[in-house]
């Protein structure tokens, strides 16, 4: 069967989770074959073969944390030359997806960015994309060299399917240019032990309405009575209220989860360019007027600051 | 010493309008009103502080590909302080897809001249995020990509980029390009003496004879991908709206509870 090269996004080992939705949507096109760069590249093999994956090609050298982009981008190639593949997929990540630009014109290839899901065509994978805000669907396929497609988190469920998954060395020539941008200096980001933002089930969202860095803890207690993770809109982060990372919107994460909660949020085009492809949306706003409640499964006009406490009390009685 | 930045900047259907896609299922420029991707003024305001930071000679060019009304967009950046502008415009332009966009500002970027270039993070229409990314490949350049800090110092470009796992401080010679996020620093707005200024600045326009290419390599027949259907969402079912008085939290687990939620 024909194979499918799947980049493995992972932290020292640990695959993240979009990385496994890819193998299940790899194989309604062909076999998967993963590629694992960098420190603990060989550890995630295991997982990767438990997921479907029949080869995991791996490469570790200093220059993937040392140099940014460019010495992923060489192996890919590297990997593309070695397999032939019919498609490279990569998580849609910031980085994933100019990983896989410049693959693509390496390659000859056209780019999808963001699609939220795949299948096989006659004339190859056609992806889906949600676009304008989530206001259009749309089908589209690559047309020149092998397809090149990222693929948003959420956009398959993770399945278990057992594979081979043996792992081979991939041999790399770092390119001249591969050293061209050094990376000076590393702060690894604080786990908060919440779930990954893009990765979670549940995503609790507090706006311009939360009013105050410290009322957040109303807004993460609800989180944490869901086992969610906690987003904040941009009037919220811009404030100083909430970190960056942990922005839902256009220019912040885009979020797929089964459930999004807003509380205090207005949901401004540019808030709901990140959110609006949640299965389930609620919301909790005082004003009856607010654009959010266009988008919401259901609604309570209300003051946050009674509302949100009262729900995370009467989640924690439920749950006895 | 001179630095010679090129800042692109992409002219966007406004995304508070009705954004739709036209028979050809390209965007459709014509039934809505277009301005200068948002997040291009960022990139915009950092050129021009490089330039107030700087003791060199600095040249702001600002560059965009597209239709005749993306003037519009030049004019914005010209008026918030850039020196020129290029207007990059041909009909054969016409649904051309981000590789395609990417040689032709490629091209007119090496006929302009440059040192560095800024572009945004991503366009607030095809939000695809790779264009810098592209250019940095074309042009055999380092990318120094995703900054919400910039400064560019005796021909090194520094910066630091958040990413999901880890913030990172970058650092790359130049020629470079950049790209930055909309934690940069807020743009501008343009003063009137801007303004006024803006409008006997000079605005060139080429076309892809002046930077020979192909007509076959860009627009539709020259692209990439293939949009093969384009739907429109379907409107929400109207969601459940209550009032609170006194009892909407507990209303709200329920809901949550027939949901399965909890
Ligand atoms: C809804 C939608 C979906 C699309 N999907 C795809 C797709 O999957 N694959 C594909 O190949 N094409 C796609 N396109 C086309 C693609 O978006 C454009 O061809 C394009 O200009 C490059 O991508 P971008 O606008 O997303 O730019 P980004 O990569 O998001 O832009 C980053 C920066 O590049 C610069 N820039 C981008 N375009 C221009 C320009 N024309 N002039 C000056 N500067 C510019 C700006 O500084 C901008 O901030 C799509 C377009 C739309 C509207
Ligand atoms: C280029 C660009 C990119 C952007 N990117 C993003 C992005 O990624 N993400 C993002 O979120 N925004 C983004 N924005 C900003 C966006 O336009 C809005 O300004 C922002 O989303 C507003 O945040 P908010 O809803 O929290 O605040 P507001 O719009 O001020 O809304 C606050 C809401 O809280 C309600 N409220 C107040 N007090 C209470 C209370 N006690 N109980 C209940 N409700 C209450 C109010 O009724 C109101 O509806 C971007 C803007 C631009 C120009």
């Amino acid at each position: 069967m024909a194979e499918v090269l799947v980049y493995v996004d992972h932290v020292d080992g640990a695959v993240r989770k979009p990385t496994l939705e890819l193998l299940t949507l790899a194989r309604r096109i062909g076999d998967p074959v993963a590629v694992a760069l960098g420190n603990g590249a060989a550890d995630t093999a295991a997982t990767l073969a438990e997921h479907g994956a029949v080869k995991v090609l791996t490469h570790d050298a200093s220059e993937y944390a040392e140099y940014l982009v460019v010495p992923k981008v060489d192996a890919l190639q590297a990997a593309h030359e070695a397999v032939s593949p019919v498609a490279v997929l990569v998580p849609s990540s910031t980085e994933g997806k100019e990983i896989a630009a410049r693959l693509a014109l390496r390659l000859g290839s056209g780019i999808i960015t963001d699609a939220v899901d795949l299948e096989a065509g006659d004339e190859g994978p056609v992806a889906t994309q949600s676009v304008f805000a989530a206001s259009y669907t749309t089908k589209s396929r690559v047309t020149k060299g092998t397809p090149v497609i990222t693929v948003k988190p959420n956009s398959a469920a993770v399945e278990s399917a057992p594979a081979a998954g043996a792992v081979e060395a991939l041999s790399v020539t770092f390119s001249e240019k591969a050293t061209g941008t050094r990376i000076t200096g590393r702060t690894p980001r604080e786990s908060t032990g919440r779930p990954e933002l893009t990765e979670a089930a549940i995503v609790v969202s507090g706006g311009r309405g939360v009013n105050g860095a410290e009322n957040f803890s109303i807004i993460e207690a609800l989180a944490d009575e869901l086992g969610a993770a906690v987003g904040a809109s941009r009037a919220a982060v811009d404030a100083g209220w909430y970190p960056h990372t942990n922005q839902v919107g256009q220019t912040g994460k885009s979020v797929s989860p089964q459930l999004y909660i807003a509380s205090g949020i207005s949901g401004a085009i540019q808030h709901r360019a990140g959110m609006q492809t949640s299965k389930t949306i609620v919301a909790i706003n005082k004003d009856p007027e607010a654009p959010i409640f266009e988008l919401v499964d259901y609604g309570v006009v209300g003051d946050l600051f009674d509302v949100v406490p009262q729900l995370t009390e009467e989640i924690r009685t439920r749950k006895g | 010493m001179s630095l010679r930045i090129v800042v692109t900047v992409k002219y966007v259907p406004d995304a508070t309008g009705d954004r739709h896609f036209a028979d050809d299922l390209t965007v459709d420029r014509d039934d809505v009103d277009g301005l200068l991707s948002e997040l291009d003024e960022y990139a915009v305001e950092q050129a021009l502080q490089i330039s107030e930071n700087s003791d060199d000679d600095v040249e702001i060019t600002v560059l965009t590909v597209g239709p005749e009304d993306a003037k519009d967009a030049l004019r914005k950046a010209l008026s918030m302080g850039a020196d020129k502008a290029i207007h990059v415009e041909d009909d054969d332009l016409h649904g051309t897809d981000a590789i395609g966009t990417s040689l032709v500002l490629a091209k007119a970027i090496e006929k302009a001249g440059y040192d560095l270039v800024i572009s945004g993070m991503a366009s607030t229409d095809g939000t695809m995020g790779v264009v810098p990314a592209l250019l940095a490949e074309r042009l055999g350049v380092p990318q120094v990509t995703l900054l919400s800090e910039v400064s560019v110092e005796d021909g090194v470009v520094k910066g630091r980029r958040d990413g999901d796992t880890a913030s990172e401080q970058l650092e790359a010679s130049l020629p470079a390009v950049v790209s930055v996020t909309d934690q940069s620093g807020e743009a501008r707005y343009p003063s009137f003496k801007g303004i006024m200024a803006a409008k006997k600045k000079p605005v060139e326009s080429w076309d892809l004879s002046d930077l020979d290419i192909d007509e076959d390599e860009v627009g539709l027949e020259g692209a990439y991908t293939t949009v093969d259907a384009a739907t429109e969402r379907p409107a929400r079912t109207a969601g459940t709206i209550v009032k609170d008085e006194g009892e909407g939290g507990k209303q709200l687990a329920e809901f949550l509870a027939s949901q399965k939620f909890i």
